[in-house]
C-alpha cells in the first residue's frame, strides 16, 4: 500500500468523479469491514484510491416515504435494527441486516457493502430480493436503478461498472397485511455465515389468503436467487401443509449449491426447504398482525 | 504516501495526530499516540481485543481508518477509570478474577460499557450474545459474564 490516497467527497458527483478517475483502482470505502480484512489479507489487487463515502448526506440517511424507502447505502446494521419505524415495516430486511457480524461489525458494516461484497452467503440479500428492493447506483452518465436480483454476478462480483456506486437501495410501498422475515441456518448460535439464507415477503387478501409473495435463497448457488415457482404455489391460497410441502419442495429445487466446510449439497438443499417453510410462517403471522 | 493531520476528541481531550491513509486506528492508537491500552488480538474483525467507542459506538479499531476520525469521538480503556476511581466494570472484573492474561480485557469492558448503557438490566444470554464478538482464550467467560452482571445490579442500585 505504498501509495494509497484517501479522499472523503461530500457529494455524489465529487464521489463519482474520483472513483472515475481511478477507474478499478479506487475502492468505495464504508463500513471497511470487508474492504480492510481484503486489503490486509491481501485478497484484492492493492487499491490506489479509497473513496469514503460517508460523508455524502444522501449515502447516510433513511428516508420512510409514502410509496417507497430509501436506505442509504453507508447505514449501518446497528443504525437499521435502532429504527423503529422501518421495522415495522420490513422487520425482515432489518433482522437480516442485523444478524451479520458482531456488535462491534454492526456498528461499522452498511446495507451497500453487504450487497457490493456479493458474498454468495450475504444475508441482506435474499430479504432484499424477496421484498422486491432495487438498487439506485450513480456513475459518471447519472443515475440508474435495478432490482438486487441483478445486481450481484457470482461469488465476490458486482454490475458497478468504473465510476458507480451505490447511493440507495429502495424498497417498495407496502399494502396492508404484509410482513416479511429471514432466516438462516448455521453451525453455531451467533457470530457465523449462513448456510442456507432465506428470505420470504408476502401480502394477505382480506380473506386470509395469500395475495403476493416473494421468496428467495442465498448460499445454495453463486448468487442468491428469486424461486420463482413460490408465488404460484402460495398466491390464492392459505399456509396449509399441502402449500407448505409444495414451497419446501420448490425451495430445495431452486438450490444449486456446492460442498464446502460450512454445509453439503445434500444439506443446504434439505435445510432450504424447511426454512423457506419457517420463513414463510413468520411472515405470514407478521402480515396477520398487520 | 500522504500524512494527513487528524483532530479528534479522544477520552474527552482534543487530540491531533497525523497518520497515513493505511494506518488503522488501533495502529494510530497504539504506534504514533502509545496509548497501548488497546491490544492487537486479530487485525480482522474477529476477536474484539480492539474494541473502542466510536461516537459511543462499539467498533473494531483494527477495522476503522485513522483518517476517518476527524471530527469523531473516540473513548478508550485509558478514559474508562476516573483518575484512580475504578469503573464499576473494572471493579467487578478484578472482584470476580474475570481476567487471566489480559489481552481480552480492555476491548471486553469497553463493550460491556456500550452493551450496558444500552441494556442496563441484561440476562445472562444478552450479555453472552452481547460479547460473541469478543474472544477470551483463558477463562472460559463465566467469569466475565458473572462479572458484567454483577457491574450492572451495582450501577442500576447506584444509579450510574
Amino acid at each position: 500500500m505504498s501509495d494509497l490516497r484517501y479522499e472523503s467527497p461530500e457529494t455524489i458527483e465529487a464521489a463519482v468523479a474520483l472513483l472515475a478517475s481511478e477507474g478499478q483502482m479506487a475502492k468505495v470505502f464504508a463500513g471497511g469491514t470487508d474492504l480492510l480484512v481484503q486489503m490486509k489479507e491481501e485478497l484484492i489487487d492493492e487499491p490506489a484510491l479509497l473513496v469514503d463515502i460517508k460523508k455524502i448526506a444522501e449515502v447516510r440517511q433513511v428516508k420512510i416515504e409514502p410509496h417507497l424507502v430509501r436506505i442509504g447505502s453507508a447505514v449501518t446494521g446497528a443504525e437499521l435494527g435502532e429504527n423503529e419505524p422501518l421495522k415495522a415495516i420490513w422487520p425482515g430486511v432489518v433482522e437480516a441486516m442485523e444478524l451479520i457480524g458482531s456488535a462491534q461489525v454492526q456498528g461499522r458494516a452498511t446495507i451497500g457493502g453487504n450487497l457490493c461484497n456479493a458474498s454468495p452467503a450475504a444475508d441482506s440479500v435474499p430479504a432484499l430480493i424477496a421484498a422486491d428492493a432495487t438498487v439506485i447506483i450513480a456513475g459518471p452518465d447519472g443515475t440508474r436503478e435495478i432490482p438486487v436480483t441483478a445486481f450481484p454476478t457470482g461469488p465476490g462480483g458486482n454490475v458497478l461498472a468504473s465510476g458507480e456506486f451505490v447511493v440507495t437501495v429502495n424498497l417498495p410501498s407496502r399494502p396492508p397485511r404484509a410482513g416479511d422475515a429471514y432466516l438462516r441456518f448455521i453451525p453455531r448460535t451467533e457470530m457465523d455465515i449462513a448456510v442456507v439464507g432465506t428470505g420470504v415477503s408476502l401480502a394477505l387478501n382480506d380473506d386470509g389468503t395469500c395475495a403476493a409473495a416473494r421468496l428467495a435463497l442465498g448460499a445454495v448457488g453463486p448468487t442468491a436467487v428469486l424461486v420463482e415457482a413460490a408465488a404460484g404455489i402460495m398466491v390464492g391460497n392459505k399456509l396449509d401443509d399441502g402449500v407448505l410441502d409444495a414451497l419446501a419442495n420448490a425451495a430445495s429445487a431452486a438450490c444449486a449449491p456446492i460442498d464446502d466446510k460450512r454445509g453439503t449439497i445434500e444439506f443446504r438443499t434439505k435445510v432450504a426447504g424447511v426454512l423457506a417453510c419457517r420463513a414463510a410462517s413468520i411472515a405470514w403471522q407478521r402480515a396477520e398482525n398487520n | 504516501m500522504v500524512k494527513h493531520i487528524i483532530t479528534t476528541t479522544i477520552n474527552g481531550d482534543e487530540t491531533d495526530f497525523t497518520c497515513t491513509p493505511d494506518q488503522t486506528l488501533l495502529d494510530v492508537l497504539r504506534g504514533e499516540l502509545h496509548m497501548t491500552g488497546t491490544k492487537n488480538g486479530c487485525g480482522t474483525g474477529d476477536c474484539g481485543a480492539c474494541t473502542v467507542l466510536l461516537d459511543g459506538r462499539p467498533v473494531n479499531a483494527c477495522l476503522v481508518l485513522g483518517v476517518e476520525v476527524g471530527g469523531h469521538e473516540v473513548e478508550t480503556i485509558e478514559g474508562m477509570a476516573k483518575g484512580s476511581e475504578l469503573h464499576p466494570l473494572q471493579q467487578k472484573f478484578l472482584d470476580h478474577a474475570a481476567l487471566q492474561c489480559g489481552v481480552c480485557t480492555p476491548g471486553i469492558l469497553n463493550m460491556a460499557k456500550a452493551l450496558l448503557e444500552k441494556n442496563p438490566d441484561p440476562t445472562e444470554t444478552e450479555v453472552r450474545f452481547g460479547l460473541a464478538g469478543n474472544l477470551c482464550r483463558c477463562t472460559g467467560y463465566d467469569k466475565i459474564v458473572r462479572a458484567v452482571l454483577d457491574a450492572a445490579a451495582e450501577m442500576r442500585a447506584s444509579g450510574s
